[in-house]
């Protein structure tokens, strides 16, 4: 089924369903808001963290040493979905991320995929593309794919492959956790300016994986809720905080190869992640009703931070130091106390979450929350300790409850015309 | 069956059931290139005329281009006898439409429904057929003679499978008539989107309660299946047990006529596996007996045989294809096999979500490539 890309070596496999896949979609006004912007995604990398336009049409580049999604600056809207893989048969997974990378290519140029794109294939013939973004702009879309802990079973020999920091989660004190909502072999991160790219782009690649990989789970957001960028304004999440103030500055290179890259060496079985990364999703329900009934003074107790400015209790600024002193003069039990980087030697995570409202819970509340997302170079020394330590004493618990949960590894950047997601692993 | 709504004049002819063979024997007509000159209708519709520039067409695809000059809200349509081809509704007044059409050689009626009530003002449209209709691929005909004999095959076979079921019905025999239920109903599930070209027969034969409006009549298999198995009285449904071996007589009578090609046998299979993923996998096509995976079977058959028909088309256009979907085949039937009771299936309730689910994943696996069967065989 596969066939070799040209140029490419005669093992590797390369896009086959080249009808899907050409990228050639070539319709119509799509290709304004792309070619607007060419020239800005040329200068970019999105390794730097930075994009040169922040318009809404503004495309950010799909290759690089690190895949797109991590360090460029958040984007307003999510979706996340988590796929099964429901063959055994290797090539075949290798030909879907090979059909998937091709079909990124287009998507965040905001390109249809396929010949003929939404409008313009063969009469008789499904559209190649589905069409609900056919006039929308790039919207700055990413495409993030990871490779879950279950990939790394008998199924495709990768079993001597998997790095030791990819393992599930331990059980924390307090989660809920619905089978339904966690894991995945592959996950994919689409985030974009516009929520009709993000989930026209989801629901492209979920398209191209059938017989291959299903989906198991998915997740939209909204309304980011952490900024990867200091010199934005701290978004605040549905808790009417600012989250993320603490979060690293994406934008400097030297603290992103140190908390949220790969390096050689880190791990001899995972060479192939090497530029790549591990993403931590957490589904946290949030029960918005109880904590709109605590009081000022409880709430900003609970968090750590004055709910104006989002200055440490005892402080005055949002961005004060929180140096031993200061973290003294804040509640033992609040979030950002028991959570500091300086707990748990130094390490930290790399937050991208949203908020998500998924409809009502039956009870008469809003089903709230917030979709945790954090990349990280390695989960034992980042997530899981402040998970640990939090799960035990946090006095937001009360208010959270974890439905969902997830961790990825997330592949290195595609570089160059012939390389695809995954090709490290499976090529 | 599809649920009970009129068979959109736009689906048929996305089934391309009104292509007449020989236009899929040559090139796939493509609305920009293969409409010839002439083929455009301009239709002006006011509240009281129904003005066309011309009524006399060639086969393929030609183009109305309606204007609603009225003072009320109008609906075109094209009729073949009863039959919808195609319509256009909620057109406002000074507001234009283009339909777009693939016409066989035949006769048809133009109608305007000024206001949208009643039978319209019609006038008659007389497709002649094309110049392209001489030639004729063989291995086109080829498929649709031998897809042909295998929907002749089936609907014959259905004939004494159904009166058997009617006889035990009519006997009062209910646990017999249990036991030929979900038999009676493969070749009808191996064939059905054939079958539901004809019209009435589908929604009168193969209707589920939930699909009937208010007021319409509970007739067919399901209307058997309710009975004998919440232990109804047999008495009462024999009359439907008699015309259901009335239909399928039928059924099996009309099948030289049906309009096949090979777009609407590749589209035929992916309907098949559309019904397994949207009516089968729910559970909600045989919500009384849940001898669903029977029907399965059946559809899975059925496509394939579809398949093999189209094989020497598709190999020669889209060889890649072909091999994809053989091993999409054989996916879902690794995937079904576990459900096999001995020379049948395993009551459809007793599976839990998650084996409905990876079913599901299945079905999806080979009904996403099979979507373009239609047109890699009519390359």
């Amino acid at each position: 089924m596969s066939a070799p890309v040209a140029g490419d070596g005669p093992s590797r496999p390369g896009p086959s369903r080249r009808r899907l896949l050409t990228g050639l979609g070539v319709a119509g006004a799509a290709l304004a808001g792309a070619g607007a912007t060419a020239g800005l995604t040329a200068a970019t990398s999105p390794a730097a963290g930075t994009v040169l336009g922040r318009a809404r049409s503004a495309t950010v580049a799909f290759e690089g040493a690190h895949q797109a999604g991590i360090t460029t600056p958040v984007q307003a809207h999510l979706h996340l979905a988590a796929l099964d893989v429901t063959t055994d048969r290797r090539e075949d997974l290798a030909d879907l991320l090979a059909r998937w990378s091709e079909a990124a290519r287009a998507l965040t140029s905001g390109r249809d995929v396929g010949e003929g794109g939404a409008v313009d294939g063969d009469p008789l013939a499904p559209p190649a593309d589905t069409g609900e973004a056919h006039d929308l702009t790039a919207a700055r879309l990413t495409l993030t794919v990871g490779v879950g802990p279950s990939l790394f079973d008998d199924r495709f020999g990768l079993a001597g492959r998997r790095p030791a920091a990819l393992t599930d989660l331990p059980a924390f004190a307090g989660d809920a956790l619905e089978p339904a909502r966690c894991g995945g072999d592959l996950v994919v991160q689409a985030c974009a300016e516009d929520p009709q790219v993000a989930v026209h782009a989801v629901r492209t690649l979920v398209r191209l994986a059938a017989g291959t990989a299903a989906v198991r789970w998915a997740q939209l957001g909204f309304g980011k809720a952490s900024s990867t960028d200091p010199s934005e304004p701290t978004p605040r999440n549905l808790f009417g905080f600012k989250d993320g103030t603490a979060n690293p500055d994406a934008r400097d290179e030297a603290l992103m190869a140190e908390h949220v890259w790969v390096a050689g060496g880190d791990d001899p079985a995972g060479d192939w992640l090497v530029g790549g990364s591990y993403l931590v999703a957490r589904r946290v329900e949030m029960h918005v009703e109880t904590w709109d009934r605590a009081p000022l003074a409880e709430q900003e107790a609970v968090v750590g931070r004055t709910k104006g400015e989002g200055a440490p209790l005892g402080g005055t600024g949002e961005h004060d130091v929180l140096d031993a002193a200061a973290l003294a003069r804040l509640p033992a039990d609040s979030h950002v106390s028991l959570s500091h980087p300086s707990r748990f030697g130094g390490a930290q995570m790399l937050r991208r979450g949203y908020s998500f409202v998924d409809g009502a819970d039956g009870l008469g509340h809003l089903s709230a929350g917030l979709v945790f997302l954090a990349y990280q170079r390695d989960p034992r020394t980042a997530f899981t300790p402040v998970q640990e330590a939090l799960s035990r004493a946090d006095a937001m618990g009360e208010y959270l409850r974890h439905t969902g949960s997830g961790v990825w590894a997330v592949l290195p950047g595609v570089t160059g015309a012939g390389d695809w997601w995954g090709r490290s692993l499976l090529g | 069956m599809t649920p009970a709504r009129p068979v959109p004049a736009a689906a048929l002819v996305a089934l391309g059931l009104l292509l007449p063979l020989s236009a899929c024997a040559t090139d796939a007509p493509a609305p920009a290139e293969g409409a010839e000159a002439g083929s455009t209708v301009v239709v002006t519709a006011s509240d009281d005329a129904c003005e066309a520039s011309r009524l006399d067409l060639t086969a393929g695809i030609s183009t109305f281009e309606v204007t609603n000059a009225g003072s009320q809200v109008t609906e075109v349509y094209v009729y073949d006898g009863d039959r919808i081809v195609t319509e256009k509704e909620d057109i406002g007044p000074g507001t234009s439409y283009e339909l777009t059409v693939d016409l066989a050689e035949g006769s048809y009626q133009l109608a305007c429904k000024p206001g949208m009530v009643g039978d319209g003002i019609r006038q008659d449209l007389v497709v002649a057929a094309s110049a392209q209709a001489e030639e004729v691929d063989p291995l086109a005909e080829q498929a649709v003679a031998d897809y042909r004999a295998y929907v002749q095959e089936q609907a014959d076979a259905a004939v004494p499978l159904v009166t058997g079921l009617a006889d035990a019905v009519r006997a009062g025999d209910a646990e017999r008539a249990r036991e030929l239920y979900a038999p009676s109903r493969v070749p009808w599930e191996r064939i059905e989107p054939v079958a539901e070209s004809f019209g009435d027969l589908d929604p009168r034969m193969d209707a589920r309660e939930a699909d009937l409006a208010p007021g319409e009549d509970f007739t067919g298999w399901h209307r058997l299946e309710k009975a004998l198995w919440t232990g109804e009285e047999l008495a009462p449904v024999a009359d439907v047990a008699d015309q259901l071996v009335a239909d399928v007589t039928e059924l099996a009578g009309r099948v030289p006529e049906a309009p096949l090609t090979p777009t609407s046998i590749g589209n035929g299979a992916k309907e098949l596996l559309d019904e397994v993923a949207t009516g089968k996998i729910t559970g909600e096509e045989e919500a009384f007996s849940h001898t669903d995976l029977v029907d399965v079977e059946a559809n899975v058959d059925g496509a394939q045989e579809a398949l093999e028909a189209l094989r020497p088309l598709v190999g020669r256009s889209d060889p890649e294809l072909l091999a994809e979907l053989d091993a999409r085949f054989a996916d879902l039937w690794e995937a079904l096999e576990p459900y096999r009771d001995g020379d049948g299936w395993v009551s459809y309730d007793t599976l839990d979500e998650a084996q409905r689910r990876d079913l599901s994943r299945a079905v999806d696996g080979v009904a996403e490539p099979l979507s373009g069967l239609a047109a890699a065989a009519s390359r």
